[in-house]
């Protein structure tokens, strides 16, 4: 069973990186408002914001490879008006600048729009230093962010429209490599996890580019087992959907989450609090990156090695079915 | 070793640099070959660490602040015994310990770097170590241009110059360019030695890819007693191949056949145009 043969690439319409939609919803903003301000690190390629900078080199500023300063000064702008996006590498954004997020950005109320490029292991055999799998756990340890994590053009374009227009501070994380549409439906929502799939005996939650995989496993054990998976879109981390992940626990007797993050302390851990706190106790697993040294390789080489696939998510589910 | 020898070693060190880029089609191309004569004198001229005393605490150290020109160090330490060079053609490569920055997973890398700015706090907590047990090791770093920006450089030199260590020699890679462009756009660095010196440093300027002078520069450390010593070492992003240097594309390009074709002849070039006067002579 190969996962990439378990959905036809032709059944969900391939979009592109939710970086270029990222840069290409950024710019369409700045063409009608000039207050909109790009603050980089010496990552205007990395976030393709080359053809942004050309056409307004006024509302781009450069800070050199110097994140923590990109923040204070996002902070700064953001505090006279402007409507910031800091845009960096998420590993240096959420670490690097931890204490200039918790402190100047979230704590001062700033509405700078954070934007984590690369995230999580995007950038795959660059190793540890440049994986950001602590960003969704960091961030929701901190009082006032937003913390969205896309998983298509769609997502990315709302998800950017909405950090512009809010008042408040909003974390964005996205990796690099195409994405397909997880959807069709035109109902995103902050802070509203989007049912892409219906299914009956489980449900995936999923975020981000762990979307696309939950939907391959959906399918695959359709196909092959008769096994019916719902499939969640859950591009909110915080504030989570509490509403829906009721319903979900109410209707589902399988639950799974899956996330490219360390298992601890990001969307799983979120839900499984929320949800044993709530008076549900449903069968429960929780995918991610291991707690260990991360294995070498490509993102998807990555993906595959810690089951985060078609057949790694459907391999849990049945064993979680079986239970 | 003679000077003849060690100038082919750096051509090689930097066929070897495209070599197993190209293999694991990724790599900071430019940055490697820049740095590549520094490492070369380095270890082959100046520091007292091989893989027999890489567990003796009295050993030099060398901690690589800009981590992604890794290819370099790999190549180095390869040559220098500390694991097989065909291991490097797992680069990269689904479950190889050779990570696309430095490990210490990796036989002979001495701190696991690859986020710019932190290589200088950690030699500056090597070097105080050194002081404290009285022991004469020294610690060298090596810091991209680029990097400098990372305001934690300048708390380290401030550390550095208030516990006098002068077994610390502090390296800039001053090949002028980053990844968007030229220092001088993209967040300006001059005048960069009344900056070390200001910071209680002894600055010295040297031709980066000129082994001689390195070496030369490096035999007098320290520069002055009790004061931290900085190299600005001018070199060339790209070094070695024409249509590298000094170009940006080459920051993390990876050469397809024909680059790496091109490239390989260039060097070879060198390596007879070496080897010839040394054939006269006898
Ligand atoms: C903290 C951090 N921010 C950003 C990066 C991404 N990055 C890798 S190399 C590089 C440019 C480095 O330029 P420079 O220091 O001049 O190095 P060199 O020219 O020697 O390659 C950047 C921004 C990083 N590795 N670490
Ligand atoms: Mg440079």
């Amino acid at each position: 069973m190969r996962s990439e043969s378990i959905i036809k690439p032709s059944s969900l319409k391939m979009g592109i990186p939710n970086l270029e939609a990222f840069s290409n919803t950024l710019q369409n903003l700045a063409e009608s408002d000039n207050d909109i301000i790009v603050v980089t690190s010496d990552s205007r390629g990395s976030g393709k914001l080359v053809p942004f900078g050309e056409k307004y080199p006024e509302q781009i500023v450069e800070v050199g490879i110097a994140e923590q300063n990109l923040v204070g000064i996002s902070a700064g702008l953001a505090s006279a008006g402007k409507k910031v996006f800091a845009v960096s590498p998420a590993c240096f954004l959420t670490a690097r600048s931890f204490e200039q997020v918790k402190n100047d950005v979230a704590y001062s109320d700033n509405p700078v729009n954070l934007i984590g490029i690369s995230s999580g292991v995007s950038y795959g055999a660059l190793g540890t230093t440049h994986h950001s799998l602590h960003d969704f756990a960091a961030l929701r340890a901190v009082n006032n962010i937003t913390i969205i994590c896309p998983a298509d053009n769609y997502e990315t374009e709302q998800a950017i429209m909405f950090a512009a227009a809010s008042d408040f501070p909003v974390y964005i994380r996205f990796g690099k490599k195409p994405m397909p549409f997880v959807s069709e439906s035109k109902d995103f929502e902050v802070g509203k996890g989007r049912l892409v799939r219906e299914g009956k005996d489980a449900v995936v939650i999923a975020t981000g580019e762990t979307v696309f995989p939950a939907l391959e496993a959906a399918q695959y054990l359709e196909d092959n087992h008769n096994i019916q998976i719902g499939v969640v879109s859950m591009h909110t981390v915080k504030p989570l959907d509490g509403g829906l992940l009721k319903e979900l626990a109410k209707s589902y007797p399988v639950m799974l989450t899956v996330e490219e993050h360390m298992v601890n302390g990001g969307l799983g851990e979120a839900c499984a609090a929320f949800l044993i706190q709530s008076g549900f106790s449903p069968k429960f697993k929780i995918m991610g990156i291991p707690d260990e040294y991360t294995i070498t390789g490509s993102q998807v080489e990555i993906f595959e090695h810690y089951g985060i696939s078609g057949r790694g998510i459907s391999k849990e589910i049945l064993e979680l079915i079986s239970l | 070793m003679t000077e003849i020898e060690l100038k082919l070693k750096s051509l090689e060190y930097r066929k070897k640099i495209l070599r197993y880029i190209k293999m694991a089609s990724a790599g900071h191309t430019g940055g490697s070959l820049s740095c590549t004569d520094i490492l070369n004198v380095l270890y082959n001229r100046i520091m007292n660490v091989n893989p027999q005393n890489f567990k003796n605490n009295e050993r030099d150290r060398y901690i690589q602040s800009k981590g992604h020109s890794v290819e370099a160090l790999y190549v180095v330490l390869a040559d220098q015994g500390f694991f097989p060079e065909a291991e490097l053609e797992t680069l990269c490569k689904y479950k190889s310990h050779f990570i696309g920055h430095p490990t210490r997973k990796v036989p002979g890398v001495e701190q696991n770097t690859g986020a710019l700015g932190h290589g200088l706090a950690l030699s500056v907590g090597t070097a105080l170590a050194a002081k404290l047990d009285n022991l004469h090791f020294k610690v060298f770093t090596l810091l991209g241009d680029g990097e400098l920006a990372e305001g934690s450089n300048w708390e380290a030199l401030l550390a550095a110059s208030h516990y006098k260590l002068d077994n610390l020699v502090v390296i800039l890679d001053y090949n002028k360019l980053q990844i968007t462009g030229p220092n001088a756009e993209v967040m300006n660095l001059e005048p960069v030695i009344p900056k070390f010196e200001s910071f209680g440093c002894s600055v010295r300027q040297v031709d980066g890819n000129d082994l001689k002078e390195l070496e030369n520069n490096l035999l007098d450390v320290p520069f002055e007693k009790g004061k931290p010593n900085v190299i600005i070492a001018q070199t060339v992003k790209g070094k070695g191949v024409s249509y590298m240097e000094n170009t940006l594309k080459w920051h993390h390009g990876v050469p397809n056949d024909q680059d790496y074709k091109l490239a390989i002849e260039e060097l070879n070039n060198q390596i007879s145009q070496l080897q010839k006067p040394q054939l006269h002579e006898k």
